[in-house]
């Protein structure tokens, strides 16, 4: 019988370099209230942003995503070409095909690297990190660029109330490498697609070509996104925490998707976190920029020194599909 | 077993206290939750899921527009 070889990485990973990139203009919310009737309160009421982070129209998605990941590549210390996969989580890069993710590649110089686009929106990142994780510790790559890149700003309707306010232009990304201690836990991550409506794309493009639809906005159910969001995911997060081996007491600091403060705020108060754990709330200042918004929330942490390198942090994905995901993480 | 309708106030009074500082005493069955109690429509979510939680009831997401007063909400629970 014919026996095959198999592959076998290091028995543990971790984040060995971080960048981000967010878009040019900070966009305050009085720019924003006229087409929607609304106001800079009753934003910050319901959603706790300030401002958003949205991008140049000639900046592109895979702009945001090269700025990001050469800081990433340079703080983890290592040559572009030593990274054998390169995931790219967007749901705004404008073309079908070919996917973003061989197009970085080859800007950054990884090439041949695997490169391939997961759809997984605010979650995505998460995602990416478990698949990097488990494609380090097989053996099927050394080194794994992931980056969450969204220029949400091409898709958003100005009078749309639901969504379109909170969305702003990032890109944030992580090299994964092997490491001699644990530094990435279980990935728990999952979907529920009995809520796929809830965060849509108005029209499908067959319905752009075919019967005249606009072009194609987001839009989301508001209280039922934050519903689902604020006591469903609060069980993944847990659970996130009890598969790497930890307690709440054990986390220093927690960076979920920054959806909604009204949201993390309650996800804080069902986890049970205790009061010392840090939350992440870049929001405030950069809006809702779905994929890129956790590595976006980490750096912030990181840079305004209320985290630092070796923390335990919490992190979870949460968003349309319905997806999510969640792992804790050491800070890098 | 059932609640009463009194019962149901009371455990829905506390909730809504919980989550707005507003006096139980103030959440009385005529009270609109918005025009009366001031509550927006992410609170009116946590209210409901806490309710769903301390009565054991299912309250569907696209129900909640329907539940304008307190008593409807209370009628609801208590027939559910």
């Amino acid at each position: 019988m014919t026996t095959l070889n198999v592959r076998r990485g290091p028995e543990f990973t971790r984040i060995l370099g971080l960048g981000v990139a967010r878009g040019e203009h900070l966009v305050p919310n009085d720019d924003l209230i006229e087409p929607i009737n609304s106001s800079d309160e009753w934003i910050r009421k319901m959603t706790g942003i300030v401002t958003r982070v949205r991008a140049d129209k000639d900046t592109s998605v895979i702009d945001l995503s090269e700025r990001a990941a050469r800081d990433a590549i340079a703080q983890a210390g290592i040559d572009a070409s030593e990274v054998d996969a390169v995931i790219l989580s967007t749901i705004t890069y404008p073309h079908i095909t070919p996917g973003g993710a061989p197009v970085l590649a080859e800007r950054l110089g990884a090439t041949p690297a695997a490169a391939y686009d997961i759809s997984a929106a605010c979650a995505g990142y998460s995602y990416g990190i478990g698949q990097a994780d488990a494609l380090v510790r097989s053996g099927a790559a050394r080194n794994v660029l992931v980056v969450g890149a969204e220029k949400m700003s091409d898709f958003v309707d100005p009078a749309d109330r639901s969504i379109s306010y909170l969305l702003g232009d990032a890109a944030g990304a992580v090299v994964i490498g092997g490491s001699d201690t644990a530094g990435i836990g279980p990935t728990v991550w999952g979907s529920d697609g009995g809520g796929a409506e809830l965060i849509r794309q108005t029209d499908s493009w067959i319905d752009v070509r075919d019967n005249g639809a606009p072009f194609p906005t987001l839009r989301q159910e508001g209280p039922s996104v934050f519903k689902w969001a604020s006591f469903k995911m609060a069980p993944v997060a847990l659970e996130a925490i009890e598969v790497a081996g930890l307690t709440p007491d054990d986390i220093d600091v927690f960076i979920p998707h920054q959806a909604n403060v009204r949201i993390i705020d309650q996800m804080v108060k069902q986890i049970g976190l205790p009061e010392r754990v840090v939350v992440a709330k870049d929001i405030v200042d950069s809006g809702n920029t779905s994929a890129a918004s956790i590595p976006l929330a980490t750096e912030r942490v990181l840079r305004d020194g209320d985290a630092k390198s070796g923390d335990v942090a919490l992190q979870i994905g949460f968003g349309a599909g319905l997806v999510y995901a969640a792992q804790v993480v050491i800070l890098p | 077993m059932a609640l009463s309708k009194d019962e149901v106030l009371a455990g829905l009074a506390e909730i809504v206290s919980e989550e707005t500082d507003i006096d139980t005493a103030e959440v009385t069955l005529e009270k609109s939750f918005t025009d009366d109690l001031d509550i927006d429509s992410l609170s009116m979510m946590t209210i409901v899921t806490l309710a769903e939680e301390k009565f054991d009831v299912r309250i569907p997401d696209e129900k909640v527009k329907d539940l304008v007063t307190v008593g409807d909400a209370v009628d609801f629970i208590a027939a559910a």
